[in-house]
C-alpha cells in the first residue's frame, strides 16, 4: 500500500498519546492471552475427559469417603471392565506453596484404567511391590530434579500417620507420562500406595475416595451409572456416579464459573478501551481535518481517507495485540513451571485468530466514526474553518 | 501542454470558461448568493489576480474553478471538462491530474518531511518509487529548496514552507495554479520572492495561473487582475502587465 508512510507518519504524530493508547491496547491483550490459556488448561480436563468412564464418588461431596468394599462390588456390576480408587491425601512437599495433588490408589488396576499413561514395566512392577513406593509424573519430576530412587517427604495435610506426626516418606520408584503431551496437565501428581498408606494412617482405615470404572459401552454410561448408585441406594454411604467428563465440569463449577469470570474480565477491559482507542482516534482525526482537507483538495477520495484512516486505527490495534499476545506466549512458559496443573499453559492458533479478529472488530469500531468523518469531509468547510 | 485536446474548435487560448455562474451557500434555512451570473473566459498561460473586499467572494470563486466545489447554476469548462457536471469523485480525479493548489498557510502535512510533502500528489499516480522521486527533485529544484528537502515544516521559513507548496502544486505537472492569498502571511520581500517565482513558472513554465490576493503589489505581479465586488466582476482599471 503506498499510502502506508502517510498513515505511518499520521500514528505518530503524537507520539506519547499513541504510545500510551498502544501501552493500554497491549495490555489488554496480554490479559487476554494469560487468561485464555488458563481457561484453556482448565477446560482440557474436560475435553480430555476418558467417554469410557464413570466416577462414582459420596453422593454429597467428592470429600465424603466410601468403603473400601465397595470396590469389589462395582467391578460386579454389568457392563463395566474394570474399576479402580483413589483417594485425596492433600499434603505438600517441602513447603505448602509446593503443591500438587497426590493420590493413594492400587497400582496395577490405576495404570490399567488410565491407559493414556505410559510407564516403564519394571517401575510399574516396582511401584506395586514397594510399600513405601511412589510414581510422579515427568512433569514434576523435571520441575522438582526427582530422580528415581530419592526419598520424598511429604507433609500431610489431612492424614496423620498413626504416631501423630504428619511427615510422610514415599520411595520415588517410578515415573510416569502421558500419550499424548496436551493432556499433560491434567496428570501431573503424585500416586503412593493404597495399601500403605491405609494402614499407615492413624484413622479413616478401609475407606477410599472415588471410584473409577472403565465400561465397555459409553453409550449405556447413564444406566450404569444410576445402576451403581441404585446399588448403594439406602445404605450409610450413598454415592453418585457420572461421566467423567461430567464429573470434571462439576469440579471446575465448584471452583466457581472460570470462563464466565475471564470473560466478564475481558469485556469490562475491552469495554474501557473502546473509550480509550475510540477517544484517540477521533482526537487525532480532529486536529488534521485541515490536513485531511488537503488531501481531499489534491485529490484523494473520500473513500481513500476512509481507508487511510481506518489503515491508522488497525495499525495501531493490531500492532499493541500483537505485542500484548506475544509478551502473553512469551510469559506464559514462566508461569506454567511456577503453576502445578497448568504445564501445558500455552496460546493455541485459536487463541491468535480471536485475538487478532478482536483487534481487527477494535479498530473497525474505534475507526469508522473518524474515518467515516474524513470521507465525508468537506474541503470548502475544512478549509475556510482552518483558516 | 496538450494543444490537441482542444482540437479544432476555436478556444484553443481559452483554458477556464465559466458562463452564468451562480453560487449560493445554505445558512439555517436561507439562501445566501454569493456569486451571481458570473462569466469569465482564463486564456492558456494567463496569470490573473483577483482582488476584491472580503467576503465579495474571492475564495469561492477561485475553489469553482480548481473544481473544488460545484456552482449552484451555470457551466464551469477547464480544457475539456465540465466541471460543474461532474461527482465529487470524478473531481477528484480531475484535480489529481489538473490542478495545483496554494495556500495562504502553506497547509503542508506537518509530520512529512518536505519532499514527502511533495511526493503526496504523486501517490495518485501510477509513477514508480523512483520516477516520483525524480519528479520530487525537480519540483524542488524550480522552487529553489533542493537542499531543503529533508526538512520538516516546522523546520522551515514561511517563505520556504510556500515553495514546498508550490512544488507540491507542480509536481504532477498540471495546466493550471489556483493560489489563495498566496503571499497573505509573508512579509514584503518574502512575498516578492515568492511572486517571482510565480512569474517564472508563468512565463517559462507556461503555467496558467489565477491568484487571489488583497496585496496591490501582488497583483502587479500578474498579467492582468479582476475585481470582485458583491459577487459581481469588474474589470479593473490602470492594472497592465
Ligand atoms: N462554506 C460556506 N458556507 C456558508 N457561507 C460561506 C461559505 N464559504 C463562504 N461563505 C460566504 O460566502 C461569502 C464569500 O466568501 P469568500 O470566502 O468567497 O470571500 P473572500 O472574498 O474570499 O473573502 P476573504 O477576502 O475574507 O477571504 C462570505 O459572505 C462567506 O461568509
Ligand atoms: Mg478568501
Amino acid at each position: 500500500m503506498k499510502y502506508l508512510p502517510l498513515v505511518w507518519a499520521a500514528l505518530w504524530r503524537r507520539k506519547p498519546r499513541t504510545i500510551l493508547t498502544m501501552l493500554s491496547v497491549v495490555v489488554a491483550f496480554l490479559l487476554y492471552g494469560l487468561l485464555t490459556a488458563v481457561n484453556a488448561a482448565f477446560n482440557t480436563g474436560v475435553e480430555l475427559s476418558g467417554a469410557d468412564r464413570l466416577v462414582t464418588t459420596g453422593k454429597y461431596s467428592i470429600t465424603q469417603v466410601l468403603p473400601y468394599g465397595y470396590w469389589q462390588q462395582v467391578k460386579n456390576m454389568d457392563g463395566v471392565e474394570q474399576v479402580t480408587f483413589a483417594s485425596w491425601f492433600g499434603g505438600y512437599y517441602q513447603e505448602e506453596f509446593n503443591f500438587f495433588p497426590q493420590f493413594p490408589v492400587d497400582p496395577q488396576s490405576y495404570f490399567d484404567v488410565y491407559s493414556e499413561l505410559t510407564i516403564d514395566e519394571d517401575q510399574l512392577r516396582a511401584f506395586v511391590t514397594t510399600r513405601t513406593g511412589a510414581v510422579v509424573s515427568k512433569t514434576l519430576a523435571d520441575r522438582y530434579g526427582w530422580s528415581l530412587g530419592d526419598r520424598i517427604p511429604i507433609t500431610a495435610g489431612i492424614w496423620p500417620l498413626a504416631d501423630g506426626s504428619n511427615s510422610w516418606e514415599f520411595d520415588l520408584v517410578g515415573i510416569f507420562d502421558t500419550r499424548d503431551p496436551a493432556a499433560r496437565s491434567q496428570h501431573e501428581y503424585m500416586l503412593m500406595q493404597h495399601e500403605y498408606f491405609d494402614e499407615a494412617r492413624q484413622f479413616g482405615q478401609g475407606t477410599v475416595g472415588w471410584f473409577i470404572s472403565q465400561i465397555r459401552d459409553p453409550e449405556q454410561a447413564g444406566q450404569i451409572a444410576q445402576a451403581i448408585d441404585a446399588q448403594f441406594a439406602n445404605s450409610p454411604n450413598e454415592t453418585r456416579s457420572d461421566t467423567e467428563k461430567a464429573f470434571n465440569q462439576s469440579f471446575l463449577k465448584q471452583m466457581g464459573d472460570i470462563g464466565l469470570i475471564i470473560q466478564s474480565i475481558l469485556g469490562a477491559v475491552f469495554f474501557t478501551l473502546l473509550f480509550l482507542t475510540g477517544n484517540t482516534m477521533m482526537q487525532s482525526v480532529r486536529e488534521r481535518i485541515g490536513e485531511l482537507a488537503v488531501l481531499k483538495t489534491i485529490g484523494f477520495s473520500g473513500g481513500s481517507l476512509l481507508m487511510i484512516v481506518l489503515a491508522e486505527a488497525l495499525l495501531l490495534t493490531l500492532m499493541a495485540a500483537l505485542i500484548g499476545l506475544g509478551l502473553a506466549a512469551f510469559l506464559l512458559p514462566g508461569l506454567a513451571e511456577n503453576m502445578p496443573g497448568f504445564s501445558g499453559l500455552a496460546l493455541d492458533l485459536e487463541a491468535w485468530i480471536t485475538a487478532l479478529l478482536l483487534a481487527l472488530l477494535l479498530a473497525l469500531i474505534v475507526g469508522l466514526p473518524p474515518a467515516l468523518r474524513a470521507q465525508r469531509l468537506s474541503i470548502v468547510d475544512a478549509l475556510s474553518e482552518h483558516a | 501542454m496538450n494543444k490537441e485536446r482542444f482540437g479544432e474548435i476555436d478556444v484553443a487560448e481559452t483554458l477556464v470558461r465559466l458562463e452564468g455562474v451562480a453560487k449560493s451557500y445554505r445558512r439555517g434555512n436561507q439562501d445566501i448568493a454569493v456569486l451571481d451570473a458570473l462569466n469569465l473566459n482564463i486564456e492558456r498561460g494567463d496569470f490573473l489576480a483577483l482582488m476584491g473586499p472580503s467576503g465579495s467572494g474571492k475564495s469561492t470563486l477561485l475553489n469553482l474553478v480548481g473544481g473544488l466545489d460545484k456552482p449552484t447554476r451555470g457551466s464551469i469548462t477547464v480544457g475539456d471538462a465540465r466541471l460543474d457536471q461532474m461527482s465529487g469523485g470524478q473531481l477528484a480525479r480531475w484535480r489529481a491530474h489538473h490542478v495545483g493548489f496554494v495556500f495562504q498557510f502553506y497547509n503542508l502535512l506537518g509530520v512529512l518531511s518536505a519532499e514527502k510533502n511533495v511526493e503526496v500528489p504523486l501517490l495518485l499516480t501510477k509513477l514508480s518509487k523512483a520516477q516520483r522521486r525524480k519528479h520530487v527533485a525537480t519540483a524542488l529544484d524550480v522552487v529553489g529548496l533542493a537542499d531543503r528537502a529533508r526538512h520538516k515544516p516546522s523546520e522551515l521559513s514561511g517563505g520556504q514552507a510556500q515553495r514546498v507548496a508550490i512544488a507540491r502544486a507542480l509536481v504532477g505537472d498540471p495546466d493550471l495554479l489556483v493560489c489563495d492569498e498566496p503571499t497573505g502571511d509573508l512579509d514584503r520581500s518574502t512575498a516578492d520572492e515568492i511572486l517571482n517565482l510565480l512569474q517564472v513558472l508563468n512565463r517559462d513554465h507556461g503555467k496558467t495561473i489565477v491568484m487571489v490576493t488583497h496585496d496591490p503589489k501582488a497583483a502587479e505581479a500578474a498579467r492582468q487582475t479582476l475585481h470582485l465586488d458583491k459577487g459581481k466582476l469588474v474589470e479593473a482599471q490602470g492594472v497592465a502587465a
